[in-house]
């Protein structure tokens, strides 16, 4: 590769902290950023190194890279104080890969004094601190796990979100119900089946009924809830769903077995009712633990806005205010390394802005007074005074946040294949169980106990036990597989919606590229050590890239850095410049090349830096992938015509379109629905929220703005484009195996039906009838773990 | 027959200490974490 010559002088090795590979020695420990030998000193300080043979565990994870430039929220306001002086705090930690993440973000932290509690979910990320208010603030407490590299935002735990956890809990709580109940009528009735056959006294009989009955009335009264819920609501709509003939079923089975029960007769349905609430319920769990992974977007966006302001009054005096008190035309201050809060003109400063919340694109931008700058921007290098022109609502940030609410909605639509049979069965097994029941009245003559029996038989027996497991356990396995390979799946409807993707978009920067820029070119070691030492002293993307080229060098003494230039080292021969060409005194350069640095000495010629976004290792595979699987692949970016051009060409994708905001985007995503495409997108910067939301699937690597992640259907994580065609191929698999499962299903029940109708479906052939039908689709589905993706 | 109207009950009674126990266990917050949970019993604390 091009740039590797740049490691000439120096051996390759792991960044101790995160892994990455850096130049470095034998000697001395190597790390690839300040940020990750800070992070590593303090792993070390607190006795946790075990923490880098435990993540092995998990192979292929990385530890995070902290962040230089975070700015952290200001927790302080967030963290509850109680009577006692104990201090409480909930946060969102991202960047959480494996369990040995979870140990250290515990330990550091309770080795902190005055820590009293650290308790972090792997499942929901949510890390609950408690720790004596006099002791430590929270500011501290979240600068250890941000020195850490993991990135925390406050949360309110009463948010709408505990909503769904609330209803999963009460399914669990149905389910463990209805299983006990099953559990010990089963073993009541096989008693009872057992008597059929020899010779048990109808008074043994019918005292087991009697049991089975108060074990089974309350029982489904409880467990029924969620199926009657639903019912009466569709039924309250005028509409009827799956769940009114499980809930007349339910309603039905019970009642008529207790008046056979208080007649003695010889059968008794209990035990069908029981088992068939069980069954559905632990379909309905899992559909809902697949559904409910997703966190709520208002969350996420509400904590990129919480950031304070400081505001400028007219007396002079600095304030700082919370976003929502702060008005347009009052005077912002940013310091260096600030997150801008507000949309806003620059009265006063000089500086460089990262915009890549926004707009995607990882190069800084500079700015000066006069310039407009948007919420959602980093203010890099030096302190800035904005006039304030929007807040909250009003920012580009929040607008783009409702396309993304607005496209989302749109979406919301799509109906499942499992929904669309249930439509068309229930009307099917109402009229079936109401034939059954007027032609055993009139065809046949018999007492309507005797025909209501049959009718609710046909009820029970075609009760979508096989159907209401077919499709979430298939679901359920998939997810999971996908997760193994670091592919987190948001949304239910995902995986059957990408299993209809004809289209593929990719954006630019982040997503067909790594989306940080490297050195590129052979240079003089010399001259790169040099640089690398005065490039040392500056979080500038560029600079940073070209001392991680040779990173082993110190930093140079009493380097100034001149906002939106670059950097001068002043030596007795004179000054020393690395930055722009025109700070360089360089002729200007064409500009197709893409980001560049000079450095120059007195008395020789500048030297030219440049440097590129390299594509993901795998990019142009995968892509060539795409197109042999006949997807037609397209690639809309936000920058440059000539450097879009340069990608696609290297990446194989013919089509391809510069200079696209994302309203821009947005609009091509619907002229390609319109054309009945079906498009998965896959994007990365905020500016690709709406576009993610709006593409009929999409996916977004985890280094991703959390809108984007949050828009999108699918998260992958690592440095490669593969997840995409692993995930295209489950979803095929998916949507394979919930086919075949819906067939095992309707054909179980076209066999059933005929004994239901004519009176031959005894309690006993329906308990066989509904288990084994129950276990033929899940292990049908368990197959999708076996079946080997190329 | 008389002992069923014994060991029913019996079983009966211990079905529902296990419930109770579920229950009690889904209450206290131990089936949040599953995966955390999977994994915690791999690091020893000092």
């Amino acid at each position: 590769m091009a740039d590797d010559s740049a490691h000439l002088s120096a051996v390759v090795a792991a960044c101790l902290h995160c892994g990455q590979a850096v130049a470095g020695d034998r000697a001395r420990p190597a790390f690839c950023c300040p940020g990750c030998a800070s992070a590593h000193e303090l792993i070390r300080g607190l006795g946790l190194d075990r923490y880098y043979r435990q993540r092995q565990f998990a192979a292929a994870i990385r530890a995070p890279r902290p962040d230089q430039d975070a700015v952290p929220a200001d927790v302080d306001a967030f963290a509850h104080v109680d009577s006692s002086g104990t201090a409480s705090l909930d946060l969102l930690v991202d960047g959480l890969h494996c369990a040995a993440c979870v140990w250290l973000i515990e330990s550091a932290l309770a080795k902190q004094p005055g820590v009293t509690w650290a308790r972090l979910s792997m499942t929901t990320h949510r890390l609950a601190l408690r720790w004596r208010a006099n002791e430590a603030t929270a500011a501290q407490l979240v600068g250890i796990i941000a020195a850490l590299g993991y990135r925390v935002v406050p949360y309110d735990p009463r948010a709408a979100s505990d909503d769904d956890e609330r209803r999963n809990k009460a399914l669990l709580r149905a389910m463990a119900v209805a299983g006990f109940a099953t559990g010990n009528i089963m073993l009541l009735s096989v008693s009872v089946w057992a008597g059929h056959a020899q010779d048990m006294s109808p008074a043994t009989r019918d005292f087991l009924h009697w049991l089975s009955a108060l074990i089974a009335l309350p029982a489904i009264a409880y467990a029924g809830r969620p199926f009657f819920a639903s019912a009466l609501g569709a039924l309250r709509a005028r509409r009827t769903n799956m769940d009114v003939p499980i809930s007349l079923a339910l309603v039905l089975a019970p009642g008529l077995s207790l008046i056979e029960t208080i007649k003695s007769a010889p059968h008794a349905y209990f035990d069908s009712a029981v088992t068939l609430v069980f069954f559905l319920l632990i379909g309905r769990y899992l559909d809902a633990r697949a559904r409910g992974r997703a966190r709520s977007s208002a969350m996420e966006l509400l904590a990129l806005a919480g950031t304070a302001v400081t505001v400028i009054d007219d007396a002079g005096r600095q304030r700082i205010l919370p976003p929502a008190k702060v008005r347009p035309g009052m005077t912002a201050f940013v310091p260096a390394g600030g997150r801008i809060a507000v949309d806003g003109r620059i009265i006063d400063g000089r500086s460089d802005v990262d915009p890549s919340l926004i707009s995607g694109e990882s190069l800084p931008v500079a700015i000066g007074p006069g310039d407009r700058v948007f919420a959602g921007t980093l203010n890099m290098t030096a302190p800035l005074r904005l006039a304030v022109t929007a807040i909250g609502e009003g920012t580009l940030l929040a607008e783009i946040a409702r396309l993304t609410e607005a496209a989302e909605q749109g979406r919301g639509r799509f109906v499942l294949l499992a929904d669309r049979v249930a439509r068309l069965y229930s009307p099917v097994v109402h009229s079936m169980a109401l034939l059954t029941f007027a032609g055993w009245i009139v065809l046949a003559g018999a007492p309507w106990q005797a025909s209501l029996l049959n009718a609710i038989a046909v009820l029970i027996i075609t009760c979508p036990c096989a159907l209401a497991l077919a499709v979430p356990v298939v679901q359920v396995v998939a997810s999971t597989r996908l997760m193994r390979r670091g592919i987190l799946l948001k949304s239910a409807t995902a995986l059957e919606r990408l299993n209809a993707i004809d289209t593929v978009v990719f954006d630019k920067t982040g997503t067909l590229t790594l989306g940080r820029p490297q050195l590129l070119g052979t240079i003089d070691p010399q001259m790169l050590r040099a640089a690398s030492g005065m490039a040392a002293a500056s979080s500038h993307p560029l600079a940073r890239a070209l001392h991680s080229a040779a990173p082993d060098v110190a930093l140079a003494a009493d380097v100034v850095e001149r906002p939106g230039a670059g950097l001068s080292h002043a030596t007795p021969a004179g000054e020393i410049r690395l930055g722009s060409a025109s700070w360089c005194g360089a002729p200007p350069a064409p500009s197709a090349d893409g980001p560049e640095l000079w450095y120059a000495v007195p008395g020789r010629a500048p030297v030219r830096f440049s440097f590129g976004d390299r594509l993901r290792e795998d990019a142009a595979a995968v892509i060539d992938v795409l197109h042999r699987h006949g997807l037609q692949v397209e690639l809309l970016s936000g920058d440059r015509a000539e450097v879009v051009g340069g990608i696609a060409t290297a990446a194989g994708i013919a089509d391809w379109r510069a200079g696209q905001t994302p309203p821009d985007k947005t609009a091509r995503l619907a002229a390609l629905a319109a054309a009945g495409r079906h498009v998965l997108m896959v994007g990365d910067g905020l500016n690709d929220a709406p576009a993610l939301a709006a593409a009929f699937a999409s996916m977004s690597p985890t280094t991703a703005a959390e809108i984007s992640q949050t828009a999108a259907d699918v998260v992958f994580q690592g440095d490669r484009l593969a997840p995409v065609l692993e995930t295209l191929a489950v979803a095929r698999w998916t949507a394979r195996l919930i086919r075949q499962n819906l067939a095992i299903a309707l054909a179980y029940n076209l066999l059933a039906v005929p004994l239901a109708v004519f009176g031959y479906v005894t309690p006993l052939v329906a308990a066989i009838a509904m288990s084994s039908s129950s276990i033929v689709v899940i292990l049908n589905a368990l197959r999708l773990n076996r079946v080997r993706i190329a | 027959m008389t002992i069923l109207l014994m060991l029913i009950p019996i079983a009966l009674g211990l079905g529902l200490v296990g419930l109770g126990a579920f229950l009690w266990a889904l209450k206290s917050g131990q089936f949040d974490d599953l995966d955390g949970a999977a994994n915690r019993i791999l690091f020893d604390d000092d």
